[in-house]
């Protein structure tokens, strides 16, 4: 079967906002005035920058305590891996291993992922390019769920507050590891997917 | 010159198709990398605008009351969304009760409100003043609302602690279950549609 043409090799783009077929040449999308781009501005350069930050913020976020539990006197320190260790130990080995994919296994996936289709589009590779699309659209699809723990230490922290018998407090580790999961969802968001494509047209 | 609006492009990787109508149910994918293009309506702009008035509602609950309470030795606890939130606004830590507070309250909040104004003119057949910022902001808020995440949150906390105290669900964890539900159904891309139902209208 033919493939379809380019929209860029017929002057046309998309306009992301309404998902109007706008003239290559127009800033502005005719219907809803949003600015539009043939390819998303310096998408390469702005995802390794963000990856970058994400991958160094990733390092203080696994080592610094996440929370402190204070029970009767008894002050422990949890960082987000000695916490899944303690589930599992625990007995509770579902949630354990739900933690450590939304906090551990989704996190490095999307820095193996991301770093892997940048590479890839650098090169000009032209390699497996549908099976990379669905790579992409996979990363898009989990990223947010890394949320999950600094929800949860929301959430406890809230609750366990009895004065001097017992409280659970967040610690800095919680910051890094909520800047790991936005500057990941926004290097995600400003990869551009086209980009895998355009390896396959000569003129670019 | 004015391209076709019955053209459509594939938002992945830059594809140029000629759109067919479709009906309920159906979706049409992009045939070089696969993403959906687009899918036949599900709801009615009036069974829109009903869900989300009902999503407002239960937004209202699931903020109003605790989510979890705790009781402990005759003392108890509850927590709100709200209080979640502040919980983690002490000392270095303030940046992420902005994250967390934006995540599962204000872009739902602001997802419900936009939602409603824009499907309350559509129901009679008029593009709502500001329709254009409206739908855009529609569209920049969706990665950022994270109530699905924030229900399983709940349900690993009570978990969490079921070992060592006495955990009851509360009512605003109810609201807040149906509210995740409807939140998906209707800010998919069903919205969409009215761009083309009010092509004549949108100044």
């Amino acid at each position: 079967m033919s493939q379809p043409p380019y929209a860029r090799e017929l002057n046309l783009m998309l306009c992301h906002t309404c998902g109007q077929v706008c003239l290559l040449d127009e800033h502005r999308c005719a219907r809803c005035h949003s600015t539009v781009h043939a390819r998303k501005p310096d998408s390469i350069a702005r995802t390794w920058a963000l990856l970058l930050a994400a991958l160094i913020f990733y390092i203080p976020a696994n080592l610094l305590p996440v929370m402190r539990t204070n029970m009767f006197g008894n002050a422990t320190e949890n960082t987000i891996m000695s916490g899944v260790i303690e589930f599992w130990k625990s007995g509770s080995w579902d949630i354990a291993t739900l933690i450590f994919f939304a906090s551990i296994v989704v996190p490095c996936m999307k820095f193996l992922i991301l770093g892997f289709l940048l590479v890839t589009c650098q090169r000009k590779s032209r390699q497996a390019m549908g099976e990379r699309s669905r790579l992409y659209r996979f990363i898009e699809l989990i990223g947010y769920w890394s949320m999950l723990d600094v929800l949860v230490v929301a959430l406890v922290a809230a609750l366990v507050q009895f004065r001097s018998l017992s409280s659970i407090d967040p610690l800095l580790g919680i910051v890094f590891f909520g800047l790991v999961v936005v500057l990941t969802m926004l290097a995600a968001m400003s990869f551009d997917p086209r980009l895998i494509w355009d390896a396959e047209v000569e003129d670019v | 010159m004015k391209p076709p609006s019955r053209w459509i492009i594939c938002q992945h990787c830059d594809s140029l198709f000629e759109s067919v109508p479709l009906i309920r149910g159906q979706q049409a994918e992009c045939t070089r990398c696969g993403t959906v293009l687009k899918r036949g309506r599900r709801m009615s702009v009036q069974t829109l605008f009903a869900l989300s008035i009902t999503a407002a509602l239960l937004f209202v609950f699931a903020n109003a009351f605790p989510v979890i309470s705790i009781s402990f030795e005759g003392l108890s606890n509850e927590a709100t969304l709200w209080t979640s939130v502040e919980a983690l606004a002490n000392g270095r830590i303030t940046p992420m009760a902005a994250l967390t507070g934006l995540t599962i309250i204000l872009a739902p909040m602001l997802q419900i409100a936009l939602l409603c104004w824009l499907l309350a003119f559509a129901n009679v057949g008029r593009a709502a003043p500001g329709f254009k910022t409206c739908m855009r902001m529609l569209e920049h808020l969706r990665p950022w609302s994270m109530l699905e995440v924030c229900l399983l949150g709940i349900l690993v906390a009570i978990i969490k602690l079921a070992g060592m105290l006495n955990v009851h669900p509360g009512f605003g964890l109810w609201a807040l279950g149906m509210l995740t539900v409807l939140l998906i159904l209707i800010s998919d891309k069903d919205i969409h549609h009215l761009w083309d139902d009010l092509e004549g209208q949108i100044k």
